[in-house]
């Protein structure tokens, strides 16, 4: 193995063993886990959309769509 | 308009309670990390095995804490992109760089050194591993620079000039952006007040493990250690916040007078040090003040004149000198502003138009009238004066509890050197423990009176909330109201929990040297 591919090799160890060697931070990671998922693949994803990106094409129609909402309240 | 005030209120009211539950993680993360900084480097200076294991039990807290309160900030930029699209669109790049840095750094910076400082106790050098608990310390606080730093821009905007192409605010001077003394002076308050707030977390939780009696000596040690950071903690607080006082006094002075419910200002204003508010009457009740105190704490002259809210409404306010000056009168910024709306219609119609000299001409009125383009909103003056009460009550919530801590950790710093065994009565403990939500109760009314002082504004003078929330309906935005309000609520019993069962694994576990 080439010297890159050792220390390569030494960083992963370094996290997997890290890993391993958890006590109340598998806990914690499964927290970490289920909040991401919750946030990104349901809130995110069902619940908060970004509405000028969705909605238009490109910058020049979300530019003009704001202008509309700011000229017309 | 009844949908639309609706939608307002339900979009501000979630992203308090997320901003709230956020920032009940983000001081701990950054006042814990430097006591843990301290506590690692005292071990690696003695070899000591008990500070080893002192500093393990709260970088263990300190996971907890982090682990919980991760992504709880992200929340607030999905409700940017939902909740507030014509904001997030009108702020541009300002507002995305610094929170682009902040991504980059807190990334690089975090997964990097906080595995090290959590996995590398027998894998790296002494000497590696507290340098990056260090840097794990430092770069929380780096990371809360450029969140501030944007924050700060919303409350004061600088090195930014309007494009009526892009509808968007284009950043022209990021060392303006960076270097506002409103973002230099917001960071170091924010801070260190997280300093005051983890040393008072560690102090109260060494009341509950020294009540064990198994480890009290790592108990006092703890209070020591977060005693002295603690206390020079509320010393910055105290100047940063005197600091804050007089570039709210220059740049928000209506946020100053809703502060002390100051509605005619006088020369040589006094300090209302505990009052109720009477909205109707335009007047603070029942008042214990200190003579001149509001002038020589906004201007630090105690024969200076403070402006009230209806002096500002009429016109009257202060130079950055502390001069007093007739200045553009409310009624009036509402007419500029309707005049720079106007134009910006009158651009867009050009534009569609593509009539060049019309153009041109709307671009001179827009760029001549933009400053007070959010006053256009307005139908009243009353409508730009935040809500008194609630700013006035959180500001005396902040300074109380602020004075009881200062005081606190005073007390504690003596018994802990001097009186020892007081340390082992049940009143200083239960004191200490008690102290604990006073703290975080201090902490989010300081945010209270940034954020509902600066009302109705998002960005200052410029975008009011009206004008910044979405075309939602208020039914959807309720409806992820009370699912972030379940998220959350499960967020905070998770913590709780989790931290109790280890500070009693700590407590009934006896450290030895």
């Amino acid at each position: 193995m080439s010297q890159i591919g050792r220390k390569i090799s030494g960083v992963v160890n370094f996290y997997v063993d890290g890993f391993k060697s958890m006590t109340i931070g598998k806990k914690l990671w499964a927290i970490i886990f289920i909040k991401v998922i919750i946030l990104f693949f349901v809130f995110k994803l069902f619940f908060f959309p970004d509405l000028l990106k969705e909605n238009y094409d490109d910058d020049d129609a979300r530019a003009r769509a704001v202008a509309t909402e700011l000229t017309s309240r | 308009m009844e949908d639309l005030i609706q939608v307002v209120d339900w979009s501000r009211l979630q992203f308090a309670l997320t901003a709230i539950v956020h920032w009940l993680f983000v001081p701990l993360t950054i006042g814990i990390s430097l006591i843990i900084a301290v506590m690692e480097t005292i071990y690696y200076r003695t070899k000591s095995e008990k500070w080893l294991k002192t500093t393990k039990f709260w970088m263990t807290l300190f996971a907890i804490n982090f682990a919980i309160g991760v992504a709880t900030g992200i929340i607030l930029e999905f409700e940017f992109g939902t909740n507030w699209s014509n904001y997030s669109w009108f702020v541009g790049d300002i507002f995305g760089a610094p929170l682009a840095i902040e991504g980059l750094l807190a990334f690089f910076m975090e997964a990097t050194f906080f595995a090290v400082m959590f996995f590398g106790w027998k894998k790296v050098s002494p000497g590696f591993h507290l340098a990056s608990t260090w840097l794990v310390a430092i770069g929380v606080s780096l990371s809360a620079l450029w969140i501030l730093v944007a924050n700060a821009w919303m409350q004061y905007p600088v090195g930014m000039e309007f494009d009526p192409d892009q509808m968007r605010n284009v950043m022209s001077d990021f060392i303006a952006v960076a270097t506002s003394p409103v973002a230099i002076n917001k960071f170091f308050h924010a801070v260190t007040s997280g300093w005051v707030l983890a040393s008072v977390f560690v102090i109260g939780v060494s009341c509950i493990i020294a009540a064990k009696g198994k480890n009290l000596q790592m108990a006092k040690d703890s209070v020591k250690v977060s005693g002295w950071i603690g206390l020079i903690g509320m010393i910055f607080t105290m100047w940063t916040g005197d600091g804050s006082a007089v570039e709210v006094a220059r740049v928000q002075p209506m946020k100053l007078a809703a502060m002390e419910g100051l509605y005619r200002g006088e020369v040589g204003q006094e300090l209302i040090g505990f009052g109720i508010v009477d909205e109707k009457e335009r007047d603070v009740k029942c008042k214990i003040a200190i003579p001149k105190g509001l002038s020589i704490l906004a201007n630090h002259d105690a024969d200076s004149f403070v402006p009230g809210i209806d002096d500002l409404i009429d016109g009257i306010a202060l130079t950055p000198q502390g001069d007093t000056i007739n200045t553009i009168s409310y009624a009036k910024r509402i007419e500029i502003g309707k005049a720079a709306q106007q134009a910006l219609r009158d651009y867009e119609a050009a534009r569609k138009a593509g009539d060049n000299a019309a153009l041109a001409n709307a671009l001179e009125r827009i760029k001549a009238n933009y400053p007070f383009f959010g006053y256009g909103y307005f139908n009243s003056p009353q409508d730009a004066v935040p809500p008194v009460a609630l700013t006035f009550y959180a500001f005396h919530i902040m300074v109380i509890a602020g004075g009881y801590l200062l005081l606190f950790l005073i007390v504690a710093l003596f018994i802990v050197y001097k009186k020892p065994v007081w340390f082992d009565t049940r009143l200083a403990r239960w004191i200490g423990i008690l102290s604990i939500p006073v703290v975080w109760i201090c902490s989010e009314a300081g945010w209270i009176v940034a954020e509902v002082g600066r009302q109705p504004w998002t960005i200052q003078d410029i975008l009011p909330v009206q004008a910044a929330v979405s075309a939602v309906t208020a039914q959807s935005v309720q409806l992820t109201f009370w699912l972030f309000a379940v998220v959350f609520a499960a967020l905070i019993a998770a913590e709780i929990s989790i931290m109790v069962k280890e500070v009693k694994k700590g407590s009934d576990r006896e450290i030895t040297e």
